[in-house]
């Protein structure tokens, strides 16, 4: 069958189709990570934020690349209820942050702290870009100017006789199509 | 010159060199074995009710005054099956302790596992819901720490033992442990 429109190639329903499993995966994938907090009460909207905040600030370190707010790990799960529980105890974040740090280390918090130990990891990238561009710089300061050379005597004197032999073509007008 | 072109061909191959050094150490290394900060300190204080009695505790003064294996297993945890057999045999031996921490079990499926397959363990604390494991950073299992006779966590072995650990880490370890103390 020929097709003479290309849109015409898919069956119509494609598009509103494709918009409705595209909508589906998306809210699906919003229920799935939500899902895991239902259980947890909170006094207001702030203080879900907060919780919210600090799980995502943590690592599950079952799944490494999942942080607390997104893991389905029953660690993950245990470790948000003592998150949930020193909350509700009146403890601040950074008091939490320190009670997992004492016991699983600094490898539960997503991004590495500020520390002797990691100034290679933070500063690491900003010194190799600091002396890429010192080396870039200074090849191009050093970088010598193009030598201008005059042409020679003799080949002035061949420059001459070619545009003398040139001169008595009759130079080409430019070819409109 | 011709000394500055050498430099200039053989940096970019010494550069290379060295990243490739760095990422093949970096394959080597277990992304899972994340080192304890524990390791130093002190045992957390804890009190279990005992896997076989319900009505003993096992707690951090059990730990004191002698060398202790604290082994986190479950009756769930295959590595832990696999590790079962060399904990048996370490048993055995005079010099220190196995203490247990069944971790996240039920207590039926444990005392089962330990009838049919034989106890190592001196002392069990049971901890199904995670509530002294997570003092002790457990986050898988089995894992098995170290503590010296003044109830200082010394090493963490994450992972099933088996007779590499045992011969490469526990075992010199443990030696030097009884050295420090004067048997």
């Amino acid at each position: 069958m020929p097709s003479p429109n290309p849109s015409r190639r898919y069956p119509w329903f494609t598009a509103p189709l494709a918009a409705l499993i595209f909508t589906g995966l998306l809210f699906g994938a919003t229920a799935a990570s939500a899902f895991t907090l239902e259980e947890f009460q909170f006094d207001s909207p702030i203080q879900e934020a907060e919780f919210r905040e600090l799980i995502g600030k943590l690592r599950c370190l079952v799944c490494q690349n999942e942080s607390l707010a997104g893991s389905q790990a029953e660690l993950a799960q245990d470790l948000r209820n003592e998150v949930y529980r020193m909350m509700r105890e009146g403890q601040s974040q950074d008091e939490i942050l320190t009670f997992l740090v004492d016991r699983y280390g600094d490898f539960v918090l997503y991004d590495p702290p500020l520390k002797p130990s990691t100034y290679v990891l933070w500063f690491g990238p900003f010194v190799i870009i600091a002396i890429a561009a010192f080396f870039m710089i200074r090849s191009i300061l050093s970088r010598k100017p193009a030598v201008d050379e005059d042409i020679s005597e003799s080949e002035r004197e061949r420059l001459r006789a070619l545009l003398e032999s040139d001169a008595d073509t009759t130079p080409e007008a430019p070819t409109k199509p | 010159m011709a000394k500055s072109k050498t430099v200039r061909y053989l940096t970019p191959l010494i550069v290379f060199a060295a990243l490739v050094v760095l990422l093949v150490w970096g394959l080597g290394n277990d992304p899972r074995k994340v080192p304890s900060p524990l390791v130093g300190k002190p045992v957390p204080a804890f009190s279990l009710p005992a896997l076989g009695d319900p009505n003993s505790t096992v707690s951090d003064t059990d730990l004191k005054g002698k060398i202790s294996l604290v082994n986190v297993w479950a009756s769930w945890c295959n590595s832990c099956r696999a590790e079962h057999q060399a904990l048996m045999a370490l048993s055995e031996r005079p010099d220190f302790q196995i203490v247990g921490l069944n971790w996240k079990d039920e207590a039926a499926d444990a005392r089962r596992v330990l009838a049919m397959t034989g106890d190592p363990y001196d002392l069990n604390g049971y901890d199904p819901d995670n509530t002294v494991g997570i003092h002790w950073g457990v986050y898988g299992a089995p894992e098995t720490f170290l503590v010296d006779r003044n109830g200082i966590i010394r090493h963490k072995h994450i992972g099933p033992i088996d007779a590499k650990v045992w011969e490469e880490d526990l075992e010199p370890l443990i030696a030097q442990l009884q050295a420090e103390t004067g048997g």
